[in-house]
């Protein structure tokens, strides 16, 4: 039953014109109620722990490192850097005065001013060039301790990200929702096929994460980056992922933090509204 | 440099369980560079000493198969919160670090 | 900060050639450091390892010891491994991968009062058993369990 109403639902997906859209609350529900119903054994709250939440024998080794996770390092690392002074006098402080009560759960938001998508990534650099320092590198280093303190001091917090009522905040909502479902790379497969379609599933020896709980846990410390090369620390932005996974369909992967990935991330976290931030986490 | 250890030292029914997370490389000297193509020099943790209340209470030799940023925990007896508790650690390159807290 | 070693190492022997080498790492400062088991580092056998770290090869399989290791390792550098002795008067651990270049991970030796219980995470080249060995009342017992090491699914 359930696969028939997938291919269904995806069917539906790709046919219709994205005219008479169903509103960001209707996909968020209907988007719930996908992975609720494909996982009935995981308590709801639990997503948030990618594919821990789905698959035990991976679980009891993730368990075994957040005993002491790697990222605890980094964190300690942005907290350091969140409370260094600019040259001007000023901190990061100034920029984001409710920091201490967590603000991860708001990111990413629409400008309407700008008309712009705002992440977490560029609020810190908007930070940094608006007092005169050097914006960091988008997805590894200084941003990614930064965005893990931050992250940190979030957790618990309920993912809230708003739509308002604002054509250009729909238009931005829904790229991000037709890139989500749309196929792309040599590959021919879309951020759906794997992690709504499959999720749960085997691809050669991973298991695929549901998208559901996704962001909620950025930056990530990857034990894959942690290894790669001599510069890897394993820290990483949401954006790095969304390139990593675009290449390992043989697709060209977008910029970090450009209009696509940016559209993408509003969605996608959209989709995790009300569950709870548990930055930054470890993966694999 | 005494930032390099993160410790987590907590008493219970006079246990002590101890966990250590430290930053360090933990480089085999078998990795190549990818971009230069030159070998990558070991830089690995040898010894790590874990000393309470003035006497040892583990003694850990590694070699570089531990993993980077490594971990690790052990428990002993006979403690209680206040007691001192050190660890320190050596690598191959002669770097050292140390860290003095308090059992929780 | 190590005052004492650092003082050692700058002061006696930082003023010659022998002080440039070793603080260029090209020679270990083995006076000033314990004794590293070079050798049973080094040892590219499981019986040499264990020889050089425990004194011998000839340890009896125990199912009191119990090792702690995940059927699939999620990835190959990081795998969390704990060992666990009940057998009384447990002076001495190693851990040992079979199939690494060189088996030896490490060696710990407790204190009087310490549990015999040791956690951390090790680096497995390939799929290969994970060897724990532990020295009580001058005999060794070992254990040992399979970790499987893939490749990833996702292009790597």
């Amino acid at each position: 039953m359930n696969k028939i109403a997938n291919v269904l639902t995806a069917a539906f997906l790709v046919v219709t014109p994205f005219v008479a859209q169903a509103t960001p609350d209707q996909d968020l529900k209907e988007f719930r109620e996908h992975f609720f119903k494909k996982f009935p054994d995981t308590p709801k709250s639990d997503f948030i722990n990618g594919v821990y939440s789905v698959d035990p024998a991976s679980r009891e080794q993730w368990e075994a490192f957040e005993e002491f996770p790697s990222y605890e390092i980094f964190v300690d690392k942005g907290e350091e850097l969140f409370n260094k002074k600019f040259a001007n006098g000023k901190g990061f402080a100034d920029c984001f005065p409710n920091y201490k009560k967590g603000i991860r759960q708001n990111y990413p938001y629409f400008d309407s001013n700008s008309g712009e998508v705002v992440t977490l990534e560029g609020a810190i650099n908007k930070c940094l060039t608006d007092n005169g320092e050097k914006p960091y590198k988008w997805k590894t280093g200084n941003i990614t301790y930064v965005s893990a303190y931050l992250a940190y001091l979030s957790r618990g917090n309920k993912i809230n990200i708003k739509v308002p009522n604002d054509s250009k905040a729909m238009a931005t909502y829904n790229r991000g929702k037709k890139h989500f479902y749309a196929k792309r790379g040599q590959l021919n497969m879309s951020c759906a096929d794997c992690h709504y379609h499959y999720a749960g599933s085997k691809i050669r020896a991973d298991i695929l994460s549901p998208a559901l709980g996704h962001p909620t846990g950025f930056p990530v410390y990857r034990n894959k980056w942690a290894g790669a090369s001599s510069k890897g620390d394993g820290m990483g932005t949401l954006h790095r992922r969304y390139g990593g996974c675009n290449k390992q369909v043989r697709a060209k992967p977008f910029k970090a933090q450009s209009d696509e990935y940016k559209a993408l991330e509003y969605f996608h976290t959209y989709m995790s509204n009300g569950l709870e931030a548990n930055g930054p986490s470890q993966r694999k | 440099m005494a930032k390099s250890i993160k410790l987590r030292a907590k008493a219970k029914d006079g246990v002590a369980t101890v966990k250590a997370l430290i930053s360090h490389p933990m480089e085999t000297g078998l990795r190549k560079d990818k971009k230069s193509g030159k070998p990558i020099p070991a830089e690995f943790i040898q010894e790590v000493v874990c000393e309470s209340g003035g006497k040892t209470v583990l003694n850990a030799q590694w070699g570089s198969a531990i993993s980077k940023n490594p971990f690790l925990s052990f428990k002993f007896n006979g403690a209680k919160s206040g007691d001192s508790i050190k660890i320190s650690w050596v690598d191959n390159k002669g770097n050292s670090d140390s860290i003095d807290s308090k059992i929780k | 900060m190590n005052h004492n070693r650092r003082t050692l190492l700058k002061g006696s022997l930082a003023a010659g050639a022998v002080g440039a080498a070793v603080s260029a790492g090209l020679l270990t400062p083995k006076a000033v450091m314990a004794a590293w088991a070079k050798d049973a580092f080094e040892a590219k056998e499981v019986d040499a390892a264990m020889t050089g770290a425990m004194g011998s090869a000839d340890a009896t399989a125990s199912d009191k010891i119990k090792l702690k290791a995940p059927d699939i390792a999620e990835n190959g550098a990081v795998v969390p491994i704990t060992v666990t002795s009940s057998i009384d008067g447990t002076t001495t651990m190693s851990i040992l991968v079979a199939k690494n270049n060189t088996p030896l991970t490490s060696t710990y030796e407790l204190g009087p009062n310490t549990e015999a219980y040791i956690s951390t995470r090790v680096k497995m080249g390939k799929t290969s058993d994970v060897i724990a060995v532990v020295k009580a009342g001058g005999k060794l017992y070992s254990t040992k369990k399979e970790v499987k090491v893939t490749i990833g699914g996702c292009g790597g």
